[in-house]
């Protein structure tokens, strides 16, 4: 285990006829935030794609504790969470029992966990109401007490403050700095700078 | 929630690791509860079939002989084409909400979560047509002793058909009205399952041993278990990037 769990060497991705990522190259420390920012279009979700390995580069790596991820893509999507523009929720079951199938496919879950995840994510009163009857806010809500839940050492999150009020940007900047203080590394792409309560960013501009 | 540090820790991490057919039996039940929510989507295409083969023998002649003789094709049409209108839904509401996407991203198999999705159609289209066999077989003039027959090769065929299908609906994935191109892909994959299938029911209703056609259908089963789901796995992957 190192002090620089994620590498990224020299990556290049292109979609269609845009040479999007262009020799990219960085790594990251345990207990620290990237914060990937850039007008729309310049790459954001290609990056974080391309980074949790659903998007193949023309060119480059991602080196997890100093292993290429490709030689074992599957342990290491055992240890990321990746969540994307809309939450990946079902409007026709539960906030309850989505947490409960998405989250309960990839780790052990009591009921006790999943009620006190979404009390901290200020979805208590959601748990049994269908998805669909929820507000946009709401549902991002669930997805971080779903993010939360996952415990794994690496967030990959797409715009993770959209559709949330004051107070739910910052939650999202307590669950952040909550799993930074754990050693795990951070990925989010925003337009707007991140909430306050995040420690130890760093940033990383993309060109349009 | 866990306290700081020790959600991480790997030792943790193993105590609660889900196994691939715990992962595959969540995704099962998770696509049995949605089903059940949207009731509409789910009657559809047994409707269909129950219609075909009820209003088939109005339009053509109640005259039995003339019946028997057509009922395996009608019945293994319907039964066809019921399967494929059922396969439209498979994949769609799971690739537009991110479903997929975390699937792919579970670190759990792929494969065994495309055969749970399988397994779900089964259930939900395969199935429950082989109920409804007795029904459409002894309105096209089948003998009651026909009926299990029917109903076997009905049931071990569909699983052939639910899995082919897979196949058709993953690599359609990526597109707006995949409605066409489907059928075009799968029909002629679904092809075999329609020739022993509809030869099993002739055996069936003729009296005769109908063994033979129906071990071949199951051959085509178990060929679809060992190899559709890896096949959809890979289609969903592409279709993700």
């Amino acid at each position: 285990m190192s002090n620089q769990p994620l590498r990224v060497e020299n990556l290049h991705l292109w979609r269609g006829e845009r040479h999007v990522l262009r020799g990219l190259t960085f790594s990251l420390g345990r207990g620290t935030c990237l914060q990937v920012k850039g007008p729309n279009g310049s790459g954001k979700t290609s990056l974080l794609r391309t980074l949790c390995g659903l998007i193949y580069p023309e060119e480059g790596r991602v080196l997890w504790d100093g292993e290429d991820v490709r030689r074992d893509l599957r342990a290491f999507h055992a240890r990321l969470a990746y969540l994307g523009h809309e939450p990946p929720l079902k409007g026709d079951l539960t906030a309850g029992e989505n947490l409960r199938f998405w989250v309960g496919v990839r780790r052990r879950l009591s009921l006790a966990d999943l009620d006190a995840a979404l009390a901290r994510a200020g979805a208590g009163g959601c748990s049994a109401r269908l998805v669909r009857t929820l507000s946009a806010g709401q549902r991002r809500r669930v997805a971080l007490a779903g993010l939360a839940l996952l415990a794994v050492p690496l967030w990959l999150l797409d715009e993770p403050t959209t559709n949330l009020d004051a107070d739910g940007q910052e939650l999202v900047g307590q669950l952040i700095a909550e799993q930074l203080a754990r050693g795990a590394t951070v990925i989010a792409a925003v337009h707007h700078d991140l909430p306050r309560a995040v420690p130890a960013i760093e940033q990383l501009e993309l060109a349009a | 929630m866990s306290a700081p540090g020790v959600a991480l820790a790997p030792e943790r991490a193993a105590a609660l690791a889900v196994s691939g057919a715990g992962a595959a039996w969540l995704a099962l039940l998770r696509d049995l509860t949605l089903a059940f929510r949207r009731r509409g989507q789910l009657v559809q295409p047994l409707a269909f079939f129950a219609i075909v083969t009820l209003l088939f023998p109005l339009a053509v002649s109640p005259e039995l002989t003339r019946l028997r003789e057509m009922a395996p094709g009608v019945l293994w049409t319907a039964a066809l084409l019921a399967s494929l209108l059922a396969l439209e839904f498979l994949f769609r509401d799971d690739a537009y909400d991110g479903t997929l996407e975390q699937y792919a991203l579970s670190g759990q198999s792929l494969t065994a979560l495309m055969f749970a999705k399988s397994a779900a159609h089964w259930l939900l289209t395969g199935l429950p047509l082989a109920l409804m066999a007795p029904l459409a077989a002894l309105s096209l003039g089948a003998p009651a002793a026909a009926v299990a027959g029917i109903v076997a090769s009905v049931a071990v065929g569909s699983v052939a058909l639910s899995l082919i299908g897979s196949i058709g609906a993953a690599l359609t994935l990526g597109m707006k009205r995949s409605g066409a191109l489907l059928s075009l892909l799968t029909l002629p994959l679904s092809l075999p399952v329609l020739i022993f299938g509809a030869r099993a029911t002739q055996l069936a209703i003729a009296g005769e041993a109908y063994l033979a056609p129906l071990e071949l259908l199951g051959a085509l089963a178990v060929l679809g278990v060992t190899l559709a789901p890896l096949a959809a796995a890979a289609a969903v992957r592409i279709s993700l990037e």
